[in-house]
């Protein structure tokens, strides 16, 4: 499903040169559950960007679904996103402008969806993340778990082949934590779902099929 | 789509009053200034009570003299003579009226004295020209040919020098010191229809001047009205021929020996245009507009630039909104739709706005006395220039700074 090779990210500013990620060679079968962990800044979100062709990589190749995205043009990579797609933000990244439903909707607003349709089926995903009494509530009108949620149910209103989550349990207590795996690995095991989700809590990735340690940018195990 | 790209409008609009505020001020009040001008320009070219046949005449009124070797030169309002000579010597039928430059006299009421614009004209002056008569009629060529001292006045001076509203006709009117019988009242005209506008007009046989006297300069203007329109240029070639042998001024002065004549039958506004270009030889009409152009390119990049500004800022400010939309599958092209469309109806938006402010203020204009009797308008050239103007603004200030941020990487985006 996912085929990264040689992939190296390095951030380069007037002063100094980062190197993010280091000659990362990397592959997720469909339907696997993957984890990543790491101390912080050792390249997670940067790594999680490139897979869901939100950053392009300094160097190295990203194949998606058979696909090489390396200098596809710009619709084409919207199409992408659009379709195969789901990322839950580290941060959220909600549309304050918008109330909940309207920022459930955003990826069918892309897609030819109807308005009663993108209705019905953001209405669907909320109530999976348990939020069905918040539709009409704005962003900060709501608690950061709940902002998570919605963030989640923006992610998977698609049903994309892929969901990219990055911490997704981090701002949440483990109760809330735990919801949340459970709306995961349902996702996975009856949705059929690709996941990879980067996480700091080693009993979230014991829960996974898989899991990758990164360190300085490079992967260790 | 479209249904989605307005609702997000409407709720970012709403949402950010302040801004919503700011950019809609500046639109609408830098439109009402454009439509304002755009009706001001229209109401001195296009025609209007009482120059009602402006489009479809000839207006003749500068000649200019040239001497190329010295590099002097004369120019002014051609003579009554001149008129009489070789514009009704025109072979192609047409109405053919002269009137004078406008000068001032003061009449003395009761005890206090009223400034007023009086003319000299012959009598197919009223024939050229549709005025409207509230009272008794104009002077015919029988007045003139019986030398009768008689006056046409307007509204304004009947009002102040009889009484408002009161008969006129029949009543004599002193004006230095001669006594004229007024024979018709018309409803007065703005100033602005610089040929025909005046308080009092009088028939050409009672002016203290020697009309017969043959010079090119003098203080009169010919207004050619032709039968049909389709004789215009006919009869612009014909005045061409006959300008083309007109015996130059022998002014004795070896320092000025003219050698050169300028003078034609042109359009309304071209006779004014003419004037710009130093040699009278362009018409100057492509000159005039440039300028014109110009100016209200000029006057428009002022606000274009800062709602650009605006915008910029604006849009800037929601860069993590456009990186959550690509995130999720909006591309640029997307993205720069939604943009402009935001910008369009913020403008369109605008421009309603702007609509009723210039209604506004051409309705203080014409019911003020600033300028007497001004009749602007706002029609619907006034109103397309409007439209478009506001079309063109929010592309302008919408399609740059949209543009810029879809180029931005999703990441770079969602830093902000
Ligand atoms: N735009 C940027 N410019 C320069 N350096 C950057 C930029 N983005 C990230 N980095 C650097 O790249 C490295 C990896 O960052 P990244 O955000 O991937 O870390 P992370 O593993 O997700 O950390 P965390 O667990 O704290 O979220 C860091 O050292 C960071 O400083
Ligand atoms: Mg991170």
């Amino acid at each position: 499903m996912i085929h990264l090779k040689n992939i190296e990210k390095v951030y380069r500013t007037a002063t100094v040169e980062t190197v993010a990620l280091n000659n990362i060679n990397l592959s997720v079968e469909k339907g696997e559950f993957v984890s990543i962990m790491g101390p912080s800044g050792c390249g997670k979100s940067t790594l999680l960007n490139i897979i869901g062709l939100l950053d392009e990589p300094s160097k190295g190749k990203v194949e998606i679904g058979g696909k090489h995205t390396n200098g596809l043009p710009d619709s084409q990579l919207a199409h992408f996103r659009n379709q195969t797609l789901g990322f839950i933000f580290q941060s959220f990244h909600l549309i304050n402008d918008l109330p909940v439903l309207d920022n459930v909707e955003l990826p069918l607003l892309y897609r030819k969806v109807s308005s009663s349709e993108r209705r019905r089926l953001a209405s669907e995903a909320l109530e999976k993340v348990g939020l069905s009494n918040r539709m009409k509530h704005y962003p900060n009108q709501l608690s950061g778990g709940q902002k998570q949620r919605v963030a989640i149910a923006r992610a998977i209103v698609g049903q994309p082949q892929i969901i990219l989550a990055d911490e997704p349990t981090g701002n949440l207590d483990s109760n809330m934590g735990n919801e949340i795996m459970d709306i995961l690995t349902t996702l996975n095991q009856r949705d059929k779902a690709t996941i990879i989700m980067v996480t700091h809590d080693e009993n979230m990735a014991k829960r996974t099929h898989r899991l990758i340690r990164l360190f300085d940018g490079s992967q260790v195990s | 789509m479209l249904l989605n790209y307005l609702k997000i409008t409407f709720a970012v609009l709403q949402r950010r009053k302040f801004f919503t505020f700011i950019s809609l001020f500046g639109i609408s009040l830098t439109l009402t200034i454009l439509v304002v001008a755009t009706a001001f320009i229209d109401h001195l070219i296009a025609a209007g009570y009482p120059e009602i046949n402006r489009d479809r005449s000839l207006y003749i009124w500068n000649v200019k003299e040239k001497d190329t070797k010295n590099q002097g030169q004369s120019s002014g309002p051609i003579s009554f003579s001149f008129i009489n000579t070789y514009v009704r010597s025109l072979k192609t039928p047409a109405k053919i009226a002269a009137v004078s430059m406008p000068s001032t006299i003061n009449i003395y009421l009761n005890n206090h004295k009223l400034n007023v614009r009086y003319r000299y004209t012959d009598s197919n002056f009223w024939e050229v020209t549709s005025f409207d008569f509230l009272e008794g009629k104009n002077y015919t060529e029988q007045n003139i040919a019986n030398n009768d001292y008689v006056v046409v006045i307007n509204d304004y001076v009947r009002d102040e020098y009889v009484g408002k509203g009161q008969p006129a006709v029949g009543k004599m009117i002193e004006i230095d010191n001669v006594n004229y019988r007024i024979i018709g009242v018309v409803r007065g005209c703005p100033i602005t229809r610089i040929h025909v506008s005046s308080d009092l007009y009088f028939p050409y046989n009672t002016s203290k001047a020697d009309l017969k006297k043959v010079e090119l300069r003098g203080n009169f203007a010919a207004i050619i009205l032709p039968n049909t329109p389709s004789d215009i240029p006919k009869i612009q070639t014909e005045f061409n021929v006959v300008a083309s042998k007109i015996k130059l001024t022998d002014t004795g002065d070896k320092w000025f020996k003219p050698d050169k004549l300028y003078v034609s039958a042109d359009s309304y506004i071209t006779s004014f245009t003419r004037q710009f270009k130093g040699d009278g030889e362009d018409d100057g009409v492509g000159y005039f507009f440039t300028i014109v152009l110009g100016i209200a390119l000029l006057f428009m990049s002022l606000p274009a630039i800062n709602l650009v500004n605006i915008n910029m800022s604006r849009i800037m400010e929601r860069a993590s909104e456009i990186g959550i939309r690509k995130a999720f599958g909006a591309s640029s092209k997307t993205l720069v739709m939604q943009f402009v469309i935001e910008n369009i109806i913020l403008t369109l938006i605008g421009g309603v706005i702007a609509v009723f402010l210039s209604l506004g203020v051409i309705y203080y204009l014409n019911n003020s006395n600033l300028i007497a009797y001004i009749d602007l308008s706002f029609n619907w050239k006034v109103f397309s220039v409007a439209i478009f103007v506001s079309l063109l603004f929010g592309l302008l200030s919408g399609v740059y700074p949209a543009w810029r941020m879809s180029k931005l990487q999703v990441v770079e985006a969602l830093k902000n």
